[in-house]
């Protein structure tokens, strides 16, 4: 304005032509197929009003590769490794979902050494996935240290399961009653001993991150979950504790012996992607709790880590130079395999991200007849429309770091 | 609550939801320390509001829908409903029948998360979900054919990829680069105890006490 001292008094600056000058233009963004911030291959299709979402439209399958086709038509033993490649990040989980439905259906027990070895890796596992969310999380919202801090750490970790298995990632460890092969002394102190260093690395990356500024700002109240909205829409995992429903699989339907660990289950209060934070690095140092407990009980259980019966456990490898009936039981298990009696069985583990589940359908043959496999975080994505609508354009990204989605297990 | 459940409770809360079902439900099955409910297709949007709202039960979770085929049957798909109640620590399936033209109802008002379950599916049987949404398919490529999941659909598939030099650009081609062989290990001279399926054509005259899966298998912990 220039001139003029004095506004004329019946001046309205919100007059009819001022409005038409700023027409509202709404926009529509792909987020992704290939975005750092869509962890994986997620294709969202962004409806905007401003910088303000007013839909999200996930196209998920980009990943999809029939896993549950593929196994219809494989023994079950083949079809363990599948189960490895669903949630890359934590491999382990999603197969001891799969052999805790076998052994079920089939009345398999597990001996306690293999259960122990079971829980320890599934606690690793736990961390491994956890690492990565909560750090790439800070990343997505700006920070760059803690991946670089964090990631130094689930290396340590997956060197622990290529000591145990030979494979880093795709273990193809677990088999039905028990684990492949017992792990050796050393490996055991060696993690007991990694149990006693690592929560420093916790309380480094918290530094970093619990009290930062900025990841406060972009985290505290956003993406809130009451407690009715995270049932209605099927959640599990951090996912309901954060908005402080007290559920854990591990606890509420304890499953190998986890219900002879002691550990904490951290709850959220606000329910928004800050809580959910708070609950995973709490959960790693209950996890790092509950690993010392199964190192030191290992220590004094000898025994075996696999149920001895070969008609569904393979046998050592020395016994098959020695024994003829050895050698038959190794070659009828890996070509025909083991039959289970028909019948269907739902069983679910807590894995890091939530209740993973599988529906298994036998007729009686040795393949499965179906075998639907429930992820938790198909559940969480397809929240992500009503958890982003009204919130800024950059919230997306922190929404979607803090649901913890992995596309392998979503898209299957 | 301690886990698993005994068997004598199990029963008594199939034999409960039947009671409180208004016939809804049908029936139900106790195996494998699961309760198994069927539900009639038709009344399924009542049945699983009463789960979820019936202050005995409060099934507030829904875990999960899945399809599952049986091609010999004259309504061949199976429709899974897994049920969770967090404050009684329960779990429940119910099942109903569908077949391909005769749409089942959605259940996207029971339950919201039902919406990416019905599509999925949807897109893996071709079942349709009356008054869902946004029926769209939901892992399959834009413009796929078929339902995958049937058992009817070849494990190849009918179409190929590959991005072609010539015309810059992916194309789609029939399948010719795989052959599908499907090794059958399974052993025809033993294991025809009843319960199991026959396994060679002509079996099920052996076995006079072979009944339907269902029915021999029993109830075991």
């Amino acid at each position: 304005m220039t001139g003029a001292a004095s506004p004329a008094e019946d001046t309205d600056f919100f007059a009819p032509e001022v409005q038409g000058e700023t027409k509202v233009r709404k926009f529509n963004i792909n987020f992704g197929p290939q975005h750092p911030a869509a962890h994986g291959v997620l294709r969202m299709v962004l409806e905007l009003d401003g910088e303000v979402v007013e839909r999200v439209d996930p196209h998920i399958g980009l990943l999809h590769r029939g896993t549950e086709k593929l196994m219809e038509a494989r023994p079950y033993q083949q079809t363990i490794p599948y189960f490895d490649r669903l949630d890359y990040v934590c491999p382990m989980n999603q197969e001891h979902a799969y052999v805790l439905a076998l052994e079920r259906l089939m009345g398999v027990e597990v001996p306690i050494r293999g259960q122990l070895i079971r829980v320890l890796y599934d606690e690793i596992g736990r961390i491994l996935n956890h690492i990565l969310n909560v750090t790439t999380q800070a990343m997505d919202v700006g920070a760059l240290t803690p991946p670089l801090w964090g990631f130094e750490e689930r290396e340590k970790l997956m060197g622990f399961y290529e000591r145990a298995s030979g494979a880093r990632m795709h273990a193809n460890y677990y088999r039905v009653g028990g684990v492949r092969q017992d792990l050796p002394p050393e490996l055991v102190e060696d993690i007991a001993y990694w149990c006693t260093k690592v929560p420093r690395v916790f309380d480094d990356i918290e530094k970093l991150i619990t009290g930062n500024r900025i990841f406060k700002q972009r985290n505290v109240d956003i993406g809130k979950v009451t407690k009715e909205e995270a049932q209605a829409w099927g959640f599990s995992g951090v996912m309901v504790r954060g908005s402080g429903i007290a559920w854990d699989l591990r606890r509420s339907q304890p499953y190998a012996c986890y219900d002879d660990m002691e550990f904490d289950v951290p709850l959220g209060v606000h329910g928004d992607c800050y809580d959910r934070y708070l609950c995973r690095m709490e959960e790693m140092r209950q996890s790092v709790k509950i690993m010392a407990q199964c190192c030191e009980r290992l220590m004094k259980t000898p025994g075996p880590a696999i149920n001895t019966d070969n008609k569904i456990a393979a046998p050592k490898r020395g016994e098959m130079k020695r024994s003829m009936e050895s050698l038959i039981h190794h070659f009828k298990l890996f070509t025909e395999g083991y039959r289970t009696p028909p019948g269907e069985v739902y069983a679910a583990v807590e894995a890091p991200k939530g209740e993973f589940g599988v529906y298994l359908v036998s007729d009686g043959t040795n393949r499965p007849y179906r075998c639907k496999i429930r992820a938790p975080s198909f559940a969480f994505l397809q929240a992500m429309d009503w958890m982003s609508r009204g919130h800024m354009l950059a919230d997306v990204s922190a929404i979607l770091g803090s649901l913890d989605i992995v596309f392998g297990e979503i898209d299957r | 609550m301690s886990w698993p459940q005994p068997l004598p409770m199990l029963e008594k809360l199939g034999q409960e939801i039947v009671a409180n079902a208004a016939g809804a439900i049908t029936g139900y099955e106790v195996m494998y320390g699961e309760v198994n409910l069927t539900a009639q297709p038709n009344r399924i949007v009542e049945a699983l509001t009463n789960l979820r709202d019936h202050p005995d039960f409060r099934f507030s979770i829904l875990i999960d829908i899945c399809g599952a085929d049986y091609p010999e049957r004259e309504r061949r798909f199976d429709v899974v409903y897994h049920l969770l109640s967090m404050t009684r620590n329960l779990r429940c399936r119910v099942k109903i029948q569908a077949d391909e033209d005769t749409a089942v109802a959605s259940v996207t008002s029971v339950y919201p998360s039902a919406d990416w379950y019905e599509r999925e599916t949807f897109d893996m049987y071709g079942v349709f979900f009356e008054g869902h949404p946004d029926l769209r398919r939901i892992l399959t490529d834009y413009g796929f054919h078929g339902h995958p999941l049937r058992k009817d659909f070849p494990m190849t598939g009918y179409v190929e990829v590959r991005y072609d030099d010539e015309l810059k650009r992916v194309v789609y081609e029939p399948v010719k680069s795989v052959e599908w062989r499907n090794w059958d290990f399974l052993s025809p001279w033993e294991g025809a105890e009843p319960g199991y399926a026959p396994l060679v054509p002509g079996d099920e005259k052996a076995i006079p006490a072979a009944g339907p899966p269902s029915a021999a298998a029993g109830s075991k912990p």
